[in-house]
């Protein structure tokens, strides 16, 4: 391997995690899906980039999907979903940016220590992938736990299964198989929480997660 | 080829189990089903017979199914082929039993699918050959007889002893599941093949050891995890007690051979002392819980631990042996543990048809309302008199053989180089005497109050004699009781490859000893010949008869029966299975089951009779089984706000969870 595809991969793969970053002190539903749409974006990139590196052509597969899924379907569905629910203009803030920050940096030293640990003897590129991989996931993991609501939580959500894209593409002799039911999955996934956001919708008459906890009548 | 038909035949026994779900509400289902098992079983039975007789090699089957990379195996050696002979004599015979039984089922669809299935589990565990499919049957085995002791699944205590027999037996191969996977290491092996091939460390053979002994064990029925048994046992229909009590437990058994003597290596010095140590325990245990009952199904089931303790007290002796190489004692062990296996499984389920015949008549299990049936049902007391008689080691009957055997064994310790053992065994040997002792005690309360005696009910009163199967199936085994009584040596003679592949030497050969006597060790030494035992109790008895009709008044008197003091009362002041068993219950009960006795003396005046009341605790589950409910009760209130968490919470949880295993991994030197 030489040293330019490394680099471009390793860049790549930190791009993932910078946006990653960027999504997580966006308060906005329209600016978040945004970056959302950028996240999946750099993914495509990436996975195409490491199609390119290790000649393995099913993996452009991968990326169109991602592409036209990730970057174009999903985001476009999810504002829609928002105009018609009226939700565009919610500012949502559950822990301040600042801590939420904070933590994300330390999730990020968390799963760079751990991977460079476990995985000494494994091929530099996908020491540094899967590194960057856990990295993306723990992030969409504090984005879901820190937002209230369902249509930032989905978002998280789709962002982790970003990272899991990319932890896949790193490690060589993935099959497509495996790949493209993930992306099923998660679309399928999509779906039925789109379906749920509005059922929940229309029962409650918000999507605010803190009312959902209200109607089940729990103590916090 | 043998082993082709033997799988064939479980083939053939599932699909009776669906045909028996499509069938089940027809009248004639109960024949068609029962016959089928039976037929099934013999034709195994008679293929698994040229195996025992040494006509054919031991036979490797490997089907593709299970896992894809393993596939199921299955091996029929000499060991197995033993086993699955005592599986499928018990199949065919309470089969025949259930023919005649079986019509007066409530519930036919809960038991007939379930009845076939059963038998194809514990077929499938003796015949497994790999770590899969015998966890796989032994699971397949549990929950078929848990569906089956539920069948009358409205009674309260039928549910109560379902569940803990659930919990037990997920409890059990839970175990059994660790000692397999210890078994095939880090690699997987879970061939029986490989697993003998490999030799695990000291270390973890003692594991295997303690975790068999408790999964096989809480399965047989072994002190402390005996609680299920005698619960489970007499809930289901009495064809299927007997199959549970006088086989599944055998199973069980099975387990514990194959893993301990087989696949967990050379035995450690210590293993044999926890093995006696329990089997002893269980042993008397068994039979004293059995004197405090009244219930006969339950009484037979409590004895069912009693034999358990005292098959375990072979293996026990074997281990010992065999850790010190000698070899010959050792399969002299064996042998009699094997042999009391076959022995138990057979008057047990004698005995169990025996109660299933008395509770179709009758309606009742309650000794205490019973009594008198020797004249209703004589063909049914008799046999069940001849089971008696088996279970409490008297001779000529195949009872006394296994247990004479075991205590050959026992008188062997002395020659053993270990002190520890030198002095255990001789207790544990004291123990076995005992238990001996009290179990014929039990037995003469059992077949007394039940069927001597005047009748205490009305429903006992008008009872019949059971059909014609059901005596058929019984008369069978108390034939079976006899001759194994009497030729030993053919039993003993079959068993002889089993401990030859097991710890390598087996018992002389007793085809060609004189009077078909048994020796196990030499002529000299001691020897039985349940022939000539026989030979003269039946002259000295014809004589005596003889004499006493032709000698003696030929007058027939007809006497009060138990006219103790009491002539011309009602039949509640005969003896009841409660005053036959208070001397023992005040020698041991007091301290083994704080027995407190004490009169209920109704006020002057009162018109009320006063009453003997007992109170009975079983410490086992006070200290044992109370304080893990306990906790396990606590444990699920404090979790079960856990139930109420937000979505928001539930995901801070795993994102925790995730966030602490990783830092673990990272902070891990």
């Amino acid at each position: 391997m030489t040293g330019l595809d490394f680099d471009v991969a390793h860049l790549l793969a930190g791009m993932l995690v910078l946006i990653s970053f960027l999504e997580l002190y966006q308060d906005r539903l329209y600016a978040l899906l945004n970056v959302f749409a950028l996240h999946a974006l750099v993914l495509a990139l990436s996975v195409a980039w490491q199609a390119f590196i290790q000649d393995a052509p099913h993996l452009y597969v991968t990326a169109a999907l991602a592409l036209v899924f990730k970057a174009v379907i999903i985001p476009v569905a999810l504002h829609r979903i928002i105009v018609r629910l009226g939700i565009h203009r919610e500012i949502e803030n559950v822990v301040g940016v600042g801590p939420a920050m904070l933590t994300g940096m330390a999730l990020v030293a968390l799963s760079m220590v751990v991977m460079l640990r476990v995985t000494q003897e494994a091929d530099p590129l996908a020491r540094e992938d899967l590194a960057f991989a856990l990295s993306v996931i723990l992030l969409g993991l504090l984005m879901m736990v820190t937002r209230r609501n369902a249509v930032s939580q989905v978002v998280g959500f789709m962002s982790l299964e970003n990272g899991l894209v990319l932890a896949a593409t790193g490690a060589k002799g993935m099959p497509l198989v495996v790949e493209i039911s993930v992306a099923f999955s998660i679309l399928i996934a999509f779906i039925v929480i789109g379906i749920f956001l509005f059922r929940i919708r229309e029962r409650f008459d918000t999507v605010d997660l803190q009312a959902l906890d209200r109607f089940r009548g729990e103590r916090r | 080829m043998t082993l082709w038909i033997t799988l064939s035949c479980t083939a053939i026994l599932l699909l009776v189990a669906v045909f028996a779900v499509a069938a089940g509400r027809e009248a004639a289902a109960t024949y068609v089903v029962y016959g089928l098992c039976a037929l099934a079983a013999l034709t195994s039975l008679l293929a698994t017979l040229q195996h025992l007789l040494g006509l054919a090699p031991p036979a490797i089957v490997t089907l593709p199914l299970g896992i894809p990379w393993l596939g199921a195996h299955f091996r029929l050696d000499a060991l197995s082929a033993f086993f699955l002979a005592v599986v499928d004599l018990g199949a065919v015979t309470a089969s025949i039993f259930a023919m005649g039984y079986g019509r007066h089922e409530e519930a036919p669809l809960r038991v007939l699918p379930f009845f076939p299935a059963f038998l194809v589990g514990m077929s499938l565990v003796v015949l497994a050959d790999d770590a899969f499919t015998f966890l796989l049957s032994w699971e397949f085995m549990s929950l078929t007889s848990w569906a089956l002791v539920m069948s009358h699944h409205r009674l309260q205590e039928n549910i109560r002893a379902g569940y803990i027999y659930l919990v037990m037996a997920s409890f059990g191969t839970l175990m059994l599941l660790l000692a397999f996977g210890l078994l095939a290491g880090p690699e997987g092996h879970y061939t029986f093949a490989q697993i003998r091939a490999a030799h695990p460390t000291a270390g973890l053979a003692a594991l295997v050891l303690i975790l068999a002994l408790t999964g096989a064990g809480s399965k047989a029925g072994l002190v402390p995890l005996h609680v299920w048994l005698p619960l489970a046992h007499p809930a289901a229909p009495s064809h299927v007690s007997a199959l549970m009590s006088g086989v599944m437990t055998k199973i069980a058994v099975y387990g514990f051979v194959r893993i301990v003597f087989d696949l967990a290596g050379e035995p450690a010095w210590w293993w044999s002392m926890v093995v006696l140590a329990v089997g002893g325990f269980t042993a008397v245990m068994g039979v004293l819980y059995a004197l405090m009952q009244h219930d006969l199904k339950r009484l037979l089931a409590y004895h069912t631990v009693e034999n358990i303790g005292i098959i375990f007290i072979g293996l026990g002796l074997a281990l010992a042996f065999k850790t010190y190489g000698m070899a010959t004692a050792s399969a002299l062990a064996l042998t009699a543990g094997l042999l009391h296996v076959f022995n138990h499984s057979v008057f047990k389920s004698l005995l169990f048809f025996g109660a299933g015949a008395v509770l179709t008549a009758t309606g009742e299990r309650d000794m205490e309302h019973l009594g008198g049936l020797i004249h209703r049902m004589p063909q049914t007391a008799f046999v069940f008199l001849v089971g008696c008689a088996a279970i409490s080691a008297l001779p000529p009957l195949n009872g006394f053989v296994s247990e004479w055997l075991t205590f050959q064994a026992i008188l062997l310790s002395p020659q053993l180089p270990a002190w520890g053992l030198k002095l255990l065994v001789p207790t544990v040997g004291a123990l076995l005497a005992l238990s001996a002792a009290l179990a014929a005690a039990c037995f003469v309360k059992a077949f007394g109050v039940t069927f001597l005696g005047r009748a205490r009910t009305s429903a006992v009163q008008c009872a019949t004699e059971i059909d014609r199967f059901s005596l058929a199936a019984m008369y069978f085994f108390a034939a079976l009781c006899l001759v194994a009584g009497v030729l030993p040596g053919l039993f003993i003679d079959a068993l002889a490859p089993i401990s030859d592949a097991l710890v390598g030497a087996s018992m002389p050969s007793q085809i060609g000893t004189q009077w078909l006597s048994i020796v196990p060790i030499m002529a000299s030494r001691s020897s039985y010949d349940g022939l000539l035992v026989f030979l003269f109790m039946v002259l000295s008895g014809t004589f005596s008869a003889f004499a006493i009709h032709r000698l003696a008044s030929d007058r027939l008197r007809r006497a009060p029966a138990w006219d103790c003091g009491y002539p011309d009362a009602s039949p509640a002041t005969q003896y009841t299975a409660g005053s036959f068993a208070q001397p023992i219950r005040r020698v041991f009960g007091t301290v083994v089951f704080r027995a407190r006795e004490h009169v209920d003396m109704p006020a002057p005046g009162s018109m009320q009779p006063a009453r003997l009341v007992v109170d009975l605790r079983d410490l086992i589950w006070d200290a044992l089984y109370v304080p893990i409910a306990l906790a396990v009760g606590y444990a699920a209130d404090r979790l079960n706000r856990l139930q109420f968490l937000t979505i928001r919470q539930f995901l801070s949880l795993v994102f925790a969870a995730l966030v602490i295993l990783l830092l673990v991994l990272a902070i891990w030197p």
